[in-house]
């Protein structure tokens, strides 16, 4: 037996259990310390915006990255899955004869939950990882340490516009992925599946309130500027070398993707309650 | 009485402290007070620690004015972080770093920025920007703090930086930095440094990875920004060829912390002879580059 193995049968288990406690106990600390972390890098952003705006060069060049160079894929996104809702519940719709109602279920599910939720996940691999791997770079080859030694904060200079940019075009790009969607939808139900285009478009006018469209407007709000701050952060926060700038863009997808998630229910929670005590909404049926 | 005319009289370690605030009337018969100026970078008591690892212990430490300092020491003995301490890119965990007397770590955000528009740092694999031309690059700070500064005077200043780090203008200025060679990016890099005047510039290992002559190109430029631009330097390097070239004063961080504390920059300060007779025996092994009983402790401890 070597001098190690030996070592380690020789633990108590009074040492066993203080090692997983203080094991524990770091990991909790690395959160805890990773969400002030990010606490005080929102509100540093915040900051920045209200008192200082950024420069409009650099806000164009976002607008562009984010707006533009997005909308293709968004819109192919959303046209996609216009279609395969329609794919999905034809059958279901067909089994208890009310195909006609089909509109109304592609249309709310779409503006309400997966157009705004698909969307910004989309967003959040193609602008999201983008922005981390940029500013994880830029942070490896000390370009963020030259504008500061330059007398430019980088918080300024390279987060605020990328927030300002998502904060205001995903709600846009979810707008469009929506649109593609309602168009996909009906185009597969209607023409593929042969599904009667009036009764279509009337069941959808009905289910389908101004609301139900603000609701995922408004959601896609708060998408997009999660998504800005968590993958800015994690560029800001990127480790050393190539694997550093990986780690960025991966970490900086699946907690938006989570971050998405949880606000996509907080949102739900609270948009549900607003519409029923405040506006004395009542839900509209599909069937 | 004019902050000019006062200014004439101040002096960096010159006055002694009995004789401060003395006041006499100039041959122009203007009252004139003696004043001891500060020095421009003042280290005391520095200590950083990042996570448990101490990386500088109790640095002690003063640049004057129009001086250039070499800090010389092993990979991973904290050069690097001493250098972005002093111009506060990383905050002590304990001491202060005074720029012209003022405590930078009690700066305002406003009044940090202020500051290090004093200041150049030329970074070690030049950190220009990959997205803007190497005009956008140089004119990037004056952009950002002269904008009474018109579009064809901004140019014309970038034309004479980057002529005066030997670049073509009319070869250079549209290209990016993925397209021109790593000396030139160190060129470019150090004519950026130079954009705003500044009264220090920072150099990190500016010679690393450059082919000799393209080195000594670099060693001309640090030499000819103190002596030509008056700007004192702090430089952080292994190349000690540089070091003896550029520097007035060598310094020696072992292991992260200075070698003596009693007499901290003190190490060398003469001709180029004497530094290969320097009688520590740990320095003398790190300027002569041999690898000594190090490795031999290492190799055994394998």
């Amino acid at each position: 037996m070597t001098k190690k193995s030996k070592k380690r049968s020789e633990t108590t288990p009074r040492e066993s259990f203080i090692k997983i406690v203080s094991k524990m106990g770091r990991a909790i600390a690395s959160r805890v310390s990773f969400a002030g972390n990010l606490a005080v890098f929102s509100l540093s952003t915040l900051f920045w915006l209200v008192v200082k705006g950024p420069r409009r060069e650099t806000l164009t060049r976002s607008f562009f990255n984010i707006g533009v160079l997005s909308l293709p894929v968004v819109m192919l996104t959303g046209t996609f899955i216009g279609m395969v809702l329609a794919v999905q519940a034809f059958p279901q719709f067909k089994v208890i004869g009310m195909e006609t109602r089909i509109g109304a279920a592609i249309n709310l599910s779409l503006v309400k939950e997966l157009g705004p939720v698909l969307a910004a996940t989309m967003l959040a691999g193609r602008v999201g990882s983008s922005i981390a791997a940029e500013l994880g770079t830029m942070r490896v080859t000390e370009q963020i340490d030259a504008l500061s030694s330059m007398g430019v904060n980088p918080v300024h200079y390279l987060v605020t516009p990328r927030f300002l940019a998502c904060l205001i075009l995903i709600p846009g790009l979810t707008l469009f992925a929506d649109l593609m969607g309602v168009i996909g939808g009906m185009f597969f139900s209607i023409h593929l599946l042969g599904v009667d285009w009036s009764y279509y478009w009337e069941y959808s006018r009905h289910a389908v309130g101004m609301f139900d469209i603000f609701a995922g407007m408004f959601k896609s709000v708060f998408f997009g500027g999660a998504i800005a701050l968590i993958c800015c952060h994690q560029g800001f926060r990127c480790g050393a070398g190539a694997e550093g700038v990986g780690k960025a863009a991966t970490s900086s997808f699946v907690l938006s993707f989570v971050a998405i998630l949880f606000l996509d229910l907080l949102l739900d929670v609270f948009l549900e309650q607003f519409h029923t005590l405040v506006l004395g909404g009542v839900n509209k049926s599909v069937v | 009485m004019t902050e000019q005319k006062r200014d004439e009289l101040r002096t960096d370690e010159a006055v002694p402290p009995s004789i401060e605030g003395s006041v006499f009337v100039g041959p122009d018969g203007v009252k004139k007070v003696l004043r001891r100026r500060p020095p421009l970078l003042e280290i005391e008591s520095l200590n950083v620690i990042f996570g448990e690892n101490q990386v500088l212990r109790d640095i002690t430490l003063k640049i004057r004015r129009g001086e250039t300092v070499a800090i010389i020491g092993e990979s991973g003995c904290g050069k690097t972080v001493l250098l972005k301490t002093m111009i506060g890119l990383v905050a002590p965990t304990t001491g202060r770093v005074f720029f012209k007397g003022q405590d930078l770590s009690e700066l305002s955000d406003k009044k940090l920025t202020e500051a290090r528009s004093h200041y150049g740092f030329v970074f070690q694999m030049a950190a220009l920007f990959d997205s803007m031309t190497i005009e956008e690059n140089v004119s990037f700070p004056l952009r950002q703090h002269h904008k009474e500064m018109s579009k064809r005077a901004i140019k014309e200043r970038v034309e004479y930086l980057l002529e005066e780090v030997g670049l073509n203008p009319r070869v250079v200025s549209a290209k990016t930095p993925s397209e021109i060679s790593g000396g030139m990016r160190k060129r470019v890099g150090f004519a950026r440094a130079l954009a705003m005047d500044p009264e220090i510039m920072l150099y990190d290992e500016p010679t690393t990875g450059l082919d000799p002559i393209m080195s000594d190109v670099v060693n001309e430029l640090m030499i000819n920004a103190r002596d030509r631009h008056h700007v004192a330097g702090v430089l952080v390097t292994h190349d000690m060829k540089s070091a003896v070239k550029v520097a007035n004063r060598l310094i020696m961080l072992y292991p992260h912390a200075l070698l003596d504390s009693d007499e901290p920059q003190m190490i060398f300060d003469g001709t180029a002879d004497e530094i290969w007779r320097c009688s520590d025996k740990r320095v003398s092994q790190f300027i002569r580059g041999e690898a000594g009983e190090r490795i031999r402790d290492m190799s055994m401890e394998d």
